[in-house]
């Protein structure tokens, strides 16, 4: 499983607009690139990224083979209850992988 | 070998970038160095008009920020971020990013919502050359909003070749 | 200009140009400050810097247990961010079986053959760079602190040389770009003075995790000189008397260069 790393706050305020950071180990092989006999190395990228929080979408984003290396992504919710943020990558060749914070609203 | 001042500084510079075009010229592949097409502004207006339809497209609203001068094309930081209460009423509901002159003309599109708060997002995207960057912002009342910047991707001198 | 003519003005230049000096020591200056804001504020924000991902599976890789011996690294080392806290400010470190002077890359792999009793990590294989990113970044902020004393002295000089001596096809030292030349624009990019504060480090260009021993190799072919396999004595050389002559400034592992 791919290794994620997510940098959202354990607790905010209700009604608080909260940023989440995104960071995924993916190689994002763009499908352009020739390899050394000249032919493109087959494309190997995320197409997909969810984020629900309890269980409901609150940002998704379809990606290209333009985004960087190990996608880095940010974006912010409004913090209005306790519960979990969920967050799922999808790309070619089968990747899947979850990650899972919780945050405690006041 | 002889040589006033003036001479040895301007050589210097020389060949600073003689050095450069010597690595240049040891055949070592751009980052995204591809045999196809590049996607071009023409790629570029049709790769929107899937998005935007007939409608008209506005300035303003959104608002692109990457830096003016890149240091390396592999991870060039970006935000998109829009002019919006965020409410049930009047909200965001996607923003795509396009470029010029990448091998193909898509670069993130997003979905939000309410909930949000802030209608604004963060990434790290490869531009393969000096080229202009769009973004689309849809609104909850159908209209749709862009702005675009040009920006200058310089390449990296020493390249790895092996 | 013609590509043998760049030749010619290359060598002319040099051949004119003064011998190298020292950087004096308050004037170093890290990579770090050569590079834009937006780079600067990757390497600076943890959850930004994609290093983090080869720290965080080291810290699974630390309490795995590998080899005959079935140890892991935390059973001989412990909690490695209070017990290996200097100790990557300190590499290369002399080694008394080897006789001569070891990386930190070549220690972790001692470890792995003669502690663990496993295969050696090849390097820049993902497990070798995590865990040298991770005892890395337990140094960070610490001074670089390489020993200078008689053991070391020889292999410090031999440094010292392959970093001041022309070589390779464009007859050029890595002192004439990182001593004499800092500062000044190569293309578009700026030359840094040379100092490895940051490694293993996160370069964009590589768009992965690297090691110090990739980026000299990575300057000797730009060099067209010989870049030597890894784990060579030579590149080990290089890398104690580049670490000699950034000793005092801290470490910056894992760092961000473009």
């Amino acid at each position: 499983m791919a290794r994620a790393l997510i940098n959202a706050p354990a607790k905010a305020k209700r009604g608080e607009v909260i940023e989440i950071k995104t960071l995924i180990s993916h190689i994002m092989e763009t499908g352009f690139r020739p390899d050394s006999t000249g032919k493109p190395v087959p494309r190997d990228i995320i197409t997909e990224f969810i984020c629900k929080y309890n269980g409901e979408e609150i940002f998704r984003a379809e990606l290209f083979p333009a985004i960087a290396a190990n996608p880095f992504l940010t974006f912010f919710t409004v913090a209005d209850e306790t519960g979990t943020l969920n967050f799922e990558w999808i790309g070619d060749n089968g990747f899947t992988a979850t990650e899972s914070v919780n945050i405690t609203v006041e | 070998m002889t040589r006033d001042d003036g001479k040895l500084q301007r050589t210097r510079r020389r060949f600073l970038a003689e050095t450069a075009a010597l690595a240049g010229a040891a055949g070592i592949a751009l980052p995204l160095a591809v045999e196809q097409t590049s996607a071009t502004p023409e790629s570029m207006r049709a790769a929107i008009k899937n998005i935007v339809g007939e409608a008209p497209l506005n300035k303003g609203k959104v608002k692109l920020d990457v830096p003016a001068l890149i240091e390396n094309g592999n991870a060039v930081p970006l935000t998109v971020s829009c002019e919006s209460p965020m409410t049930q009423d009047d909200h965001v509901k996607a923003i795509h990013v396009f470029t010029e002159k990448n091998p193909q003309p898509n670069v993130i599109g997003a979905r939000l919502g309410p909930r949000a708060g802030r209608a604004s997002f963060s990434t790290r995207i490869r531009l393969a050359d000096t080229q202009k960057i769009v973004a689309v912002a849809q609104m909850s009342d159908g209209s749709f909003w862009t702005d675009e910047v040009e920006v200058v991707v310089t390449l990296a001198a020493c390249l790895e070749g092996s | 200009m013609t590509r043998p003519a760049a030749v010619l003005f290359v060598i002319a230049v040099l051949g004119a140009a003064a011998a190298a000096a020292d950087i004096p020591l308050a004037e170093r200056k890290s990579g770090y400050e050569f590079m834009a804001r937006e780079t600067r504020a990757m390497q600076d924000d943890d959850s930004a810097n994609p290093a983090t991902l080869w720290v965080l599976d080291a810290e699974t890789l630390w309490q795995r247990k590998e080899g005959s011996a079935g140890k892991s690294c935390a059973d001989c080392h412990g909690d490695a961010r209070t017990n290996m806290r200097g100790v990557a400010a300190r590499y290369p470190a002399f080694n008394e079986a080897r006789g001569r002077p070891i990386d930190l890359e070549q220690r972790v792999n001692i470890c792995r053959t003669e502690q663990q009793r496993a295969t050696p990590l090849a390097f820049e294989s993902k497990e070798l760079l995590a865990l040298t990113a991770y005892v890395g970044q337990q140094s960070r902020g610490m001074p670089i602190d390489i020993a200078n004393d008689a053991h070391i002295r020889p292999f410090l000089e031999a440094g010292r040389v392959m970093f001041t001596e022309r070589q390779g096809q464009l007859n050029l030292s890595c002192a004439q770009c990182h001593d004499d030349n800092w500062g000044q624009k190569l293309a578009g990019a700026a030359i840094p003075q040379g100092h490895p504060t940051g490694y293993p480090l996160y370069r964009l260009e590589w768009q992965t995790l690297g090691s110090l021993q990739r980026r000299l190799r990575n300057c000797l072919f730009g060099m067209r000189a010989v870049s030597y396999p890894y784990g060579a004595s030579e590149l080990v050389d290089l890398e104690l008397y580049l670490m000699w002559r950034a000793r005092g400034m801290p470490v910056e592992t894992p760092a961000v260069r473009p």
